[in-house]
């Protein structure tokens, strides 16, 4: 099992500011004693009003009549709200105004919201929505990447950026191959649905509970819809049964409902998604279609390369323009091109609108050019790795500049992949292995093994460059003890103690001195989403720059109170001492009070450096990049297509960790959550363009016996962020998934096994034992 | 007969009033109650997040199984105690065993599917383990998904608490679980009316009967693993309930030289071992059967009756030949399983008539089971097909062939012309690819989420050549899931 590295427990008491050290999960009594209250466990308020949200049962169509008599009717019922009922703005999309709160006149997809019906119950609330009578006349519906290609149904005209000149260099290389790769998209199931609770107050104010990512967008759309101001609606969001991007925009419409109903009827109102009704409403992970071609040398080193990345967005905008820009950012992964040309196809389809699910677009960009690689190794008989190698950006102490440039124009200045690569291939003995399986396939007729090893590099930032900003809120209370509140939310992946773990840091006292408080927008405003894996990034920052300016503001008071050098003071083990003085740090603070200095500071941050003029298709979106490699070792049924991941080894880089447990729980969970992408997860809608994967009984997320029997996971010891991140730390949320697409390829590595490698799998994602046992007979029939 | 609802929580009692029988036990803890450590995440008993402990009397100690509160319906609790995850910490407020691993190896990130984990554990470490095989750590956290953490933490925590014993305040607990259901009401049957509802919870098969005959309309539920989802998901308002679960003679397994019979509410975790004795194979596709939770309720006169095509036991069921008993009143008939089946959604089941046992022969000589189940996902998921194949080879011959299907068909179905290319022929690949051809004139499939028919269609053939493979070649590795496979 994966060892924590380093520091004991011994070690961890003396630092007691516990940075770098492996703190558990600020929750975690509260989480097993069943203490820590989610936004349905709040003690509901009297005359809490249960809301439905009434969902539509057609694809595309324009809506003749909404019959809600007998929804109105039903026992219980308190109100029923459509799209006349909204005194502002009829929109809870994140960016584009195309998501409506509820649909007014035309349907978009299946599953979409048309009413609210609030009750006294949940039950009858439920119930009273199933009576809705909708008359409509049904629309053409394109559904599929395929459908929406042919149509030319896009949201916007196809995107291209160009580096070099990509056909001359395909058509000039010694060797050329092209292909086809679907991915599918993927539920983020979370396990706590989407749920919101509205407060209504005095005047127009209004009180949001939220599962959510990102309360100043609530905030916002919230004001939007009941046409108030920001400054009337206050969003709180303690924790997350879980989010992966699901909650950045998702939770609007649940939220402004509940909000909605709260003003209309001055009660209290709450929205939980039933299960089902969650997965049909809620955007999902955006399933690619990436063509392919690439001309390559008689290494594999790549010449020139074309990716046409066509993108199923849904009915509407979402998050899909960024979403698109991080898959054309990441269509080099670690491998430098000199000449590419990425166009990227946000289709336009009548399903649910897709949203950010983490890696954002990553993954899929990654997975195509891994695809490419992995194709270029099958074509030239080669060890994928040896053809991974030849393509990588050079390492971060190579001098020169040529093999450097992304085609987006950024300088990739902290790479470290080639370290990774030797340790990994050494710890995880990948050679002696890969001969080993070889071995074992020639004695086993139906069952085969494969392995591969696939490295990650991940753009940390917001590639809006706006979004790169926090705030932070730290309160010194007369007893020494310290409120902690800043913009990033939690949802399990363990921000608030890494933020709490910084500034017990600044001012040395133990982490328990301060209390962590729940995100709210009251008191730190206009926040970013908890999002792209900047949580620690900035919020930590923010929080650091908080704590550093009362803990300035205590040097000064305590040099002119002590007449002492303010270099001479030192904060350490919950003391502040200098050659006059030794004083607990609650002495101080009561000291300073008396003394009326403020004991309560924001802090604010904004990450440098970077820019990104998307009309150029040049700049420098990301501060800098996060590593990793995993080797993954599958075998296979071909005759039933069944797979399994039996070992993974994974090296990953964090720069300096701030608390390896959180660090390791991050990267374990990212990829088991990347490789079920790729594997067992798959998402199917029927031909009226109705989801039939909508709840657990046919949607498959892993359970525990799809974890690799043998994991084994290590942090890269010498990791240190070139930049100045907090504490040299680097962003650990995401870029782990992406380990996950190692696990596709050595299933593809084991069914090419069955025609001796000599036919590529062209495996397709989900690699469901559908897909395999497809492969199965392309690799059999290229015998 | 009592009209008094009572079961404990938590050590105390409670008379549930004036509540529609069809109350989730889910719901009744967390609005009523206000238990809001219990977690929804499915309503479907698929996630395991709502997992609490039942206990019932088992001779003078109690037994303890995990179940999912989310498609309990509270009157299934009459005369039991449930324990949730608000009731495992010790007086002083101690983790108890399963609380303190997850925290000790970092098991929880979000931490709303934790309480479930928790109780899920806690069952585990009841049922005492400490030699657990991987398969059986695995097996006992297969009814719970977690989103975050990727299962390593949890698995190591199920270790953990395996190797702990059991603190005294826990053993208190149970002692004081066993005198609480020992000096409780006495075991008559619970008759309940809300509304236009009415439930019964017969406690003999003679009151079973009688109570069918007076309400031939009513609904069966035994484990309520798939009738809870009527009322949670279909928000279906049934009217009359007849629940079988606390009727002792239905929850018999009686062997034999001849047979092994199961009562029709035998749970799927009590036939495990029976099953897995008489048929290794049978048994570890019961295992595979939901999770711990979902085969502590559901039972296999549930699979069988509720006529679904793709319920896992029925296949293995026809190729084992076996009969079913049915009951109207005092009569009973005698009617092979295969004859159940008439087509989709129609069982050969009058009115007030209920399946009272499945009696399974005992194999003839020689004969081998294979069941073959095959799903997007290994544990806890639903067939895209299921094969069981009853062969008998003597002297190289097919001299026996009993094929069944799941998910080929609109009923679980036997493959008939797959077994007369086989009766009577070389037990050889030749006749196996013969055979591979019949199985189009038994099976036209459909598609759907689950697999394409085409797909369905070729993976049915390729288990044929399975069973061929594992027949003729007994000591080579054949399955994914065989713990042989999992290191080079």
């Amino acid at each position: 099992m994966t060892q924590l590295p380093s520091k004991s427990n011994a070690s961890v008491e003396q630092n007691l500011g516990g940075l770098g050290s492996p703190q558990r999960h600020d929750s975690a009594e509260k989480h097993v004693t069943g203490g820590a209250i989610y936004v349905d466990d709040i003690p509901e308020p009297q005359g809490l009003l249960h809301v439905q949200i009434g969902q539509s049962r057609v694809a595309h169509a324009e809506i003749l009549a909404l019959d809600l008599a007998a929804v109105r009717s039903h026992p219980g019922v308190v109100a029923v709200l459509t799209a006349d009922d909204i005194p502002g703005h009829n929109d809870v999309s994140p960016i584009a105004g195309d998501d409506p709160l509820f649909a007014d006149r035309l349907i978009e997809y299946w599953g979409q919201s048309l009413f609210a019906v609030a009750a006294e119950t949940r039950e009858a609330a439920r119930a009273a929505a199933q009576k809705a009578v909708v008359t409509v006349r049904e629309l053409p519906a394109i559904c599929t990447i395929n459908d929406a290609m042919d149509a030319g149904s896009f949201l916007s005209e196809p995107e291209t950026v160009t580096i070099g000149d990509p056909e001359a260099a395909i058509t000039a290389a010694p060797h050329q191959v092209s292909g086809r790769l679907r991915m599918g998209g993927q539920e983020h199931f979370y396990l706590e649905g989407q749920a919101a609770m509205a407060v209504p107050g005095e005047d127009d104010d209004v009180t949001v509970y939220a599962s959510s990512q990102h309360p100043s967008e609530i905030q916002h759309k919230v004001a939007h819809v009941l046409g108030i101001p920001n400054h009337s609606v206050t969003i709180e969001v303690r924790r997350m049964g879980g989010a992966f991007g699901g909650k950045e925009s998702q939770g609007n419409l649940p939220a402004c409902a509940a909000a909605l109903v709260a003003a209309r009827t001055r009660r209290p109102a709450k929205v939980v998604y039933d299960r089902d009704d969650d997965m049909m409403i809620t955007g999902k992970r955006h399933d690619f279609r990436i063509d392919y071609r690439v001309g390559f040398d008689d290494d594999g080193r790549i010449q020139g390369l074309t990716f046409d990345n066509a993108m199923r967005c849904g009915m509407s905008w979402d998050l899909s323009e960024p979403i698109g820009d991080r898959a054309m950012f990441h269509a080099d992964n670690c491998y430098f091109l000199p000449n590419a040309r990425i166009t990227t196809y946000r289709c336009k389809t009548h399903t649910q609108s897709n949203t950010a699910f983490r890696g954002f677009g990553g993954p899929q960009g990654m997975l195509g050019i891994e695809r490419v690689v992995d194709h270029i190794a099958a074509t030239l008989r080669r060890d994928p790795l040896d053809v991974r190698r030849v393509n990588v950006y050079d390492h971060k102490s190579v001098a020169d500049d040529r093999r450097r440039r992304t085609h987006y124009g950024m300088r990739v200045d902290d790479c470290i992949i080639q370290d990774v690569f030797d340790e990994l291939v050494e710890s995880s003995d990948y050679v002696a292995r890969r001969q080993k399986i070889s071995a074992w396939n020639s004695e086993h007729p139906h069952l085969k093994r494969g392995i591969a090893l696939t490295p990650v590099k991940f753009g940390i930032s917001f590639t809006k460059t706006f979004l790169n900003q926090a705030g932070a809120l730290v309160n010194v209370y007369t007893d020494g003890s310290i409120t902690l509140n800043h913009g990033g939310t939690e949802m399990g992946q363990g921000l608030f103690v890494k933020v709490a773990q910084v500034v017990a840091e600044e001012f040395q006292v133990a982490i328990d001195t301060i209390k962590i408080t729940a995100t709210t927008t009251g008191k730190v405003p206009n926040t970013s989403a908890t999002a792209a894996s900047s949580g620690s990034d900035l919020n930590g920052m923010a929080a650091q720059n908080a704590a550093r300016t009362i803990k300035t503001r205590l040097v000064e008071f305590l040099s002119e109170h002590y007449q002492t050098d303010p270099k001479s003071i030192t904060f350490s083990h919950g003391r502040v001492s200098a050659e006059q003085f030794d004083l607990s740090f609650a002495d101080v603070v009561q000291k300073a009070y008396f003394a009326r200095v403020p004991l309560s500071a924001t802090g604010f941050y904004a990450t440098p450096k970077i820019s990104w003029d998307k009309s150029e298709a040049q700049g420098r979106p990301f501060f800098y990049f996060a590593y990793g490699a995993a080797v993954s070792e599958a075998i296979v049924d071909t005759l039933t297509g069944e797979s399994r991941i039996v070992r993974v080894d994974i090296l990953h880089d964090v720069g300096q960790s701030l608390n390896p447990a959180i660090d390791l729980g991050q990267i374990e969970g990212g990829y088991v959550q990347g490789a079920v992408w790729l594997l067992t997860e798959e998402l199917c809608w029927d031909d009226a363009g109705r989801l039939t994967t909508h709840a657990p009984s046919t949607y498959k997320i892993p359970t525990a016996f799809d974890r690799a029997p043998d994991m084994r996971i290590n942090l890269f010891s010498r990791g240190e962020n070139v930049e100045e991140t907090v504490f040299r730390s680097k962003a650990v949320g995401e870029p782990p998934l992406m380990l996950g697409i190692s696990a596709l390829m050595a299933v593809s590595d084991a069914i090419s096994a069955l025609g001796g490698h000599q036919a590529y799998p062209e495996l397709d994602a989900p690699a469901t034992p559908e897909r395999i046992l497809l492969a199965a007979a392309r690799c059999r029939g290229g015998h | 007969m009592t009209e008094r609802l009572s079961f404990l929580v938590n050590g105390a009692r409670v008379e549930p009033r004036n509540v529609s029988p069809t109350t989730t036990l889910l719901a009744y803890l967390r609005t009523e109650l206000r238990l809001t450590g219990t977690k929804e995440g499915c309503a479907e008993g698929d996630c395991g997040a709502c997992t609490v402990l039942v206990a019932e009397q088992a001779g003078d100690d109690v037994r303890y199984r995990p179940i999912n509160a989310c498609i309990q319906f509270l009157p299934m609790l009459h005369g039991k105690a449930i324990t949730t995850v608000e009731g495992l910490s010790g007086p002083n407020g101690q983790l108890s065993p399963s609380q303190a691993a997850i925290v000790a190896r970092n098991g929880a990130q979000c931490g709303f599917c934790t309480p479930g984990f928790v109780m899920a554990l806690h069952a585990h470490a009841l049922n005492g383990k400490p030699d657990a095989t991987d398969r059986e750590v695995t097996d006992a956290l297969a009814g719970n998904l977690c989103r975050c953490t990727g299962y390593g933490p949890l698995i190591d925590a199920a270790r953990d608490v395996t190797a702990t014993a059991l603190p005294d305040w826990d053993i208190e607990r149970r002692q004081h679980d066993t005198v609480m259901l020992r000096d409780g009401p006495e075991k008559k049957m619970l008759a309940m009316e809300h509304g236009d509802q009415r439930w019964f919870s017969p406690t003999t098969v003679a009151e079973l009967a009688d109570v069918l005959l007076h309400h031939p309309d009513a609904v069966v539920v035994a484990g309520a693993t798939d009738v809870g989802l009527w009322v949670t998901k279909q928000l279906r308002h049934l009217k009359t309930v007849v629940a079988i679960g606390d009727i002792a003679e239905l929850r018999q397994i009686a062997e034999s030289e001849n047979r092994v019979s199961f009562g029709a509410a035998v749970t799927y975790a009590d036939a495990l071992s029976v099953v897995s004795h008489r048929f290794p194979d049978f048994g570890d596709m019961i295992r595979r059967i939901g999770g711990p939770q979902v085969r502590a309720a559901g039972t296999i006169g549930g699979n069988i009756a509720n006529g679904s095509p793709i319920g896992d036991l029925p296949p293995a069921l026809i190729a084992l030949d076996a009969e079913l008993i049915l009951r109207t009143g005092a009569d009973q008939r005698r009617l092979p399983l295969e004859a159940f089946f008439r087509a989709y959604g129609d069982q050969d089941l009058a009115p007030g008539e209920f399946v009272e046992r499945i009696d399974v022969p005992s194999p003839a000589a020689g004969a081998n089971l294979r069941c073959y189940k095959i799903s997007k996902r290994i544990d806890q998921d639903i067939s895209a097909v299921c094969g069981c194949f009853n062969l008998t080879v003597a002297d190289g011959q097919v001299v026996q062939a009993r094929i069944a299907f799941g998910g080929m068909a609109g009923i679980p179905k036997r493959a008939r012309s797959v077994e007369a290319a086989l009766i009577g022929q070389p037990f050889t690949e030749p006749t196996i690819e013969t055979a591979c051809a019949a199985f189009r004139n038994d099976f036209q499939p459909m598609s759907d989420m689950r697999g394409a028919a085409d797909y369905r269609l070729l993976t049915a053939q390729n288990l044929l050549r399975k069973a061929h493979f594992e027949l003729t070649q007994p000591e080579s590795l054949s399955r994914i899931t065989d713990a042989k496979c999992f290191a080079a």
